[in-house]
């Protein structure tokens, strides 16, 4: 069995004290135990600190203002930009569209680059373990466009099929869609040889990055991708932001995604000049304090060590997969933990995953049960649903023994 | 935690009285609840006053779920569709014995949702997951 003192080389007891939640007791003597992070993660207090000081002393509107306030808020707004830029080693801030989230950045690349670029025949690959997020934008694309969808299929091991990648680059994808790493399963996909076969077959490559960036070192320019979209709530930062990483010129030539204030240069009754990249992306009163608290929590997470992360929560997730393969009825889904981040998905034989999920939760084990908003790559796995344990850098091997100490609860119960 | 898997809805999910399939059958509809990948089936019969004389359940989901339909339809034996029309959520928390919350709740009325647009007579829309 994996030692759990080789999980040792973050300071996992300081970076605990960062964060309020993880004090709490969700009844007396039961502590929370957090293994939801690849739903969102929790977040530090120099981040809600950010965002506090924020509307404490500086809260204003941006990019029109010319009182001091609204000139402070507009340095805070740019300069979170400078350092999520700098937290994906992109060259330039302009190459960050500040979105809603994920969801909404993938909708934007649809939008701006897909609708005008994209026509009936042309076609996008996929790959069967999308989130719905890299997949229904693409899907209302085909429907609307006529886009063929081709999928990169997933094996039973839980990892992109390659051998099929030179079958279907020779369908002449226009765009390669895929995720660096898999919500349900944590597979680590090889995106960088991807990138450069797709580009090879001369496709534009989008990587959906919100299990990667907030758990893996990643250098967008390294790896030559054309479109990259994360989000902040999932890497310590607040809901309501994300980002889109994309090369200048695409953004130049793209048209605006929504219309309003912020995105125009000059408005006319009949006619606008849209603004300069990335503002012409950005219509509207951003969410201000909350990139606020992107650029806080980008900070906040390349201070503790994104190898250092990488290595804790590969490790727990080799050690949470030794015990649960010890648990009688437990299949664990997906790729030895070396090829893996720090998320693992099982099922428990007679149990489903519903009822793991709230039996978990009366030891204060918070897990996520259901089809991880990856309904095909359930059906690829012939599973109804999964239970799912995810981690971040402040979960430690002793929670991982909770969490199998309620498994067997979860046995007895049903026994 | 403990309430919720009580022994009648253990018990019930283990032993179900009423799990299988009616052939021929009067009314039947299937469902699922794409949420959690349960998914039920009811079949029913009844007698020329249309009073209910079989149903059973089929089908996959949590143990609340299944519990759930195995409970409703052993009520609804001897009733007739107009007082099954009126079966209410809160029925089935009463038969159930115990609070759930929203999401849970979900899968506690799943087998009402497939039970009522059954007996009103609505097609089954195939929803297939893989």
């Amino acid at each position: 069995m994996a030692s759990p003192a080789r999980i040792a080389a973050l300071d996992v007891e300081r970076l605990r004290s960062d964060f309020p939640v993880l004090r709490r007791e969700l009844r007396p003597g039961v502590p929370l135990i957090y293994l939801d992070s690849a739903a969102t993660s929790q977040k530090p207090r120099a981040v809600l600190e950010a965002m506090q000081s924020f509307y404490e002393l500086h809260n204003a509107n941006i990019h029109r203002g010319v009182h001091r306030l609204a000139e402070e808020a507009t340095e805070q707004f740019e300069q979170a930009r400078a350092a999520v830029a700098r937290f994906i080693g992109a060259a330039d801030p302009r190459q960050i569209v500040f979105t809603r989230n994920t969801t909404e950045a993938i909708n934007l690349v649809a939008h701006s680059w897909g609708r005008p670029q994209l026509k009936a025949g042309d076609i996008i690959l996929l790959s069967e373990m999308e989130h719905h997020s890299n997949l229904v934008p693409w899907q209302m694309l085909a429907a609307e466009r006529g886009v063929r969808l081709e999928f990169l299929p997933v094996t039973d091991g839980g990892e992109l099929d390659l051998a099929a990648l030179p079958r279907l680059l020779d369908l002449r994808p226009r765009l390669v869609a895929l995720s660096h790493m898999s919500n349900v399963l944590g597979t680590l996909n090889p995106i960088g040889d991807i990138i450069r076969e797709a580009h090879r077959a001369g496709a534009t490559v989008l990587i959906d990055g919100a299990q990667a960036v907030p758990h893996l070192p990643v250098d967008v320019t390294e790896l030559e991708a054309d479109f990259y979209a994360f989000s902040a709530h999932k890497m310590c930062g607040p809901t309501g932001i994300g980002a889109l990483y994309a090369r200048l010129d695409l953004l130049e030539r793209m048209p605006p995604f929504l219309g309003g204030g912020d995105m125009i240069k000059r408005v006319e009754l009949r006619s606008f000049e849209p603004n300069t990249v990335p503002h012409k992306f950005e219509a509207g009163t951003p969410a201000i304090a909350e990139a606020i608290g992107f650029g806080a929590a980008a900070d906040y997470v390349t201070v503790a060590g994104r190898e250092a992360i990488h290595a804790h929560e590969q490790a727990l997730a080799g050690y949470a997969m030794e015990r649960l393969e010890e648990v009688p009825g437990v299949r664990v889904f997906g790729p030895p933990a070396e090829r893996r981040g720090g998320v693992v998905s099982f099922t428990l034989e007679g149990i489903h995953p519903h009822d793991i999920a709230q039996i978990l939760d009366g030891e204060g084990v918070a897990i996520r049960a259901g089809h991880h908003c990856a309904m095909p790559l359930h059906a690829r796995l012939g599973l109804p649903a999964s239970a799912r344990a995810s981690f971040y850098l402040y979960n430690t091997a002793a929670e991982v023994d909770t969490l199998i100490h309620g498994l067997y609860k979860a046995k007895e119960v049903f026994a | 935690m403990d309430d919720l898997y009580r022994e009648q809805i253990i018990d019930r999910f283990k032993n179900p009285r009423h799990r299988g399939e009616l052939d021929p059958h009067d009314y039947s509809y299937e469902d699922d609840n794409p949420l959690c990948g349960d998914r039920i089936r009811i079949d029913v019969r009844v007698d020329g006053e249309e009073r209910v004389t079989e149903a059973s359940f089929s089908g996959v989901g949590c143990a609340i779920s299944q519990a759930s339909a195995d409970l409703l339809t052993e009520s609804i034996v001897g009733k007739s569709l107009a007082e099954v029309r009126r079966i209410s959520k809160d029925d089935i928390l009463e038969m159930l014995g115990i609070e759930l919350g929203p999401v849970r709740l979900k899968c506690a009325l799943l087998s009402l949702k497939v039970l009522k647009a059954g007996v009103y007579g609505i097609e089954s829309v195939e929803t297939e997951l893989t």
